[in-house]
């Protein structure tokens, strides 16, 4: 019997592709921002917000990825973006090959900055890098504030994190502060949003902080 | 359930690696996962039994080294593993933590029968 030495990151075939994204990205001048959000925290909603508040600011372009059907591209293409679908097929998370194949389909001469919006999943996105700039999280008011305590990964390893729906603040238990001091334990340099997609709240901060990466 | 994914790069990785190395077949797997890579160890053995069917990793071992999370104060320096999600330095108070270890992810080394 003989040991062979191999140190080989296992995720160094997805890292690969990711850094090829980044460099078609940059070639093309570029931000994508890889948003990781659960089911149901209004990533889309918060999408075509942030979309609306940079018109005449930023051309946004949105991919989407889903494990089945393009309902959400589709609201994201009454609204007027270029959007690509990727559908997982039962994965739970995007890889970086995918998000190749869906650059190749997408208009980047009219692109300023790509919004790339993940499987709804708190767990599986955040070990693997798409080639996006940015990955900002997404946590909404009725998932509770506890969230950091159960998936602190998520947290950890974001640059920016929304707090969507807190128009719903006002009428659910949830320790906004006690949220935030947990979250910043974790990763002391996040960018902290609360915003709502349905009053428009914290929207106008969410896009003035896109048009500054990208200045 | 990423561990698919995941489990299906080990197996390229080590059947490349033995390869290249000349190797019969694989006996066992020694890969080293950091507490914060969310990967489920059980969840990957029954993928690899799986993946694994056919090549020269087939019936190997696996083998898991977990590494701890380890954070570092930003300011007064002190290393720790934090046993809970809440970061803030013991020692100081600060919430200024740094990853020091936990993120590892990697195929550290194969035992191979030579061929």
């Amino acid at each position: 019997m003989t040991r062979i030495p191999v140190v080989e990151r296992i995720m160094k075939a997805n890292d690969d592709v990711a850094l090829a994204n980044r460099r078609l990205l940059d070639a093309h001048a570029i931000h994508a921002v890889n948003i990781i959000a659960a089911p149901g925290a209004g990533k889309t909603s918060l999408i075509l917000a942030v979309a609306q508040a940079l018109a005449g600011r930023r051309r946004v372009g949105v991919i989407e990825g889903d494990l089945a059907s393009d309902v959400d591209a589709q609201k994201v293409r009454a609204a007027g973006l270029p959007v690509h679908q990727i559908n997982t097929g039962g994965g739970c998370h995007l890889d970086a090959r995918q998000v190749s194949a869906a650059l190749a389909q997408l208009p980047l001469d009219e692109i300023d900055v790509l919004l790339i919006e993940n499987v709804g999943n708190l767990v599986c996105p955040v070990s693997f890098v798409l080639g996006e700039h940015t990955r900002l999280a997404i946590s909404s008011v009725p998932e509770g504030d506890d969230k950091p305590h159960k998936y602190p990964t998520v947290f950890a390893n974001v640059d920016a994190l929304a707090l969507n729906k807190a128009d719903l603040l006002a009428f659910m238990p949830y320790d906004v502060v006690e949220f935030e001091r947990l979250v910043r334990t974790l990763n002391p340099e996040i960018t902290f949003f609360q915003v709502s997609a349905t009053s428009g709240a914290g929207i106008d901060d969410l896009a003035n902080w896109l048009v500054e990466l990208t200045a | 359930m990423h561990e698919y994914a995941v489990t299906e790069s080990i197996v390229e990785i080590v059947c490349r690696h033995a390869a290249d190395a000349g190797a019969g077949q694989v006996r066992r797997i020694h890969l080293v996962i950091g507490e914060l890579a969310t990967i489920v160890d059980e969840s990957v053995q029954f993928y690899f039994d799986f993946i694994s069917q056919g090549t020269v990793a087939q019936g190997a071992e696996l083998s898991f080294r977990r590494v701890n999370v380890e954070v570092q104060c930003g300011a007064c320096g002190h290393t720790w593993q934090p046993e809970s999600a809440d970061w803030t330095c013991p020692l100081c108070g600060a919430a200024q933590a740094r990853v020091q270890a936990g993120r590892e992810f990697y195929v550290e080394s194969i035992e191979v029968e030579d061929a």
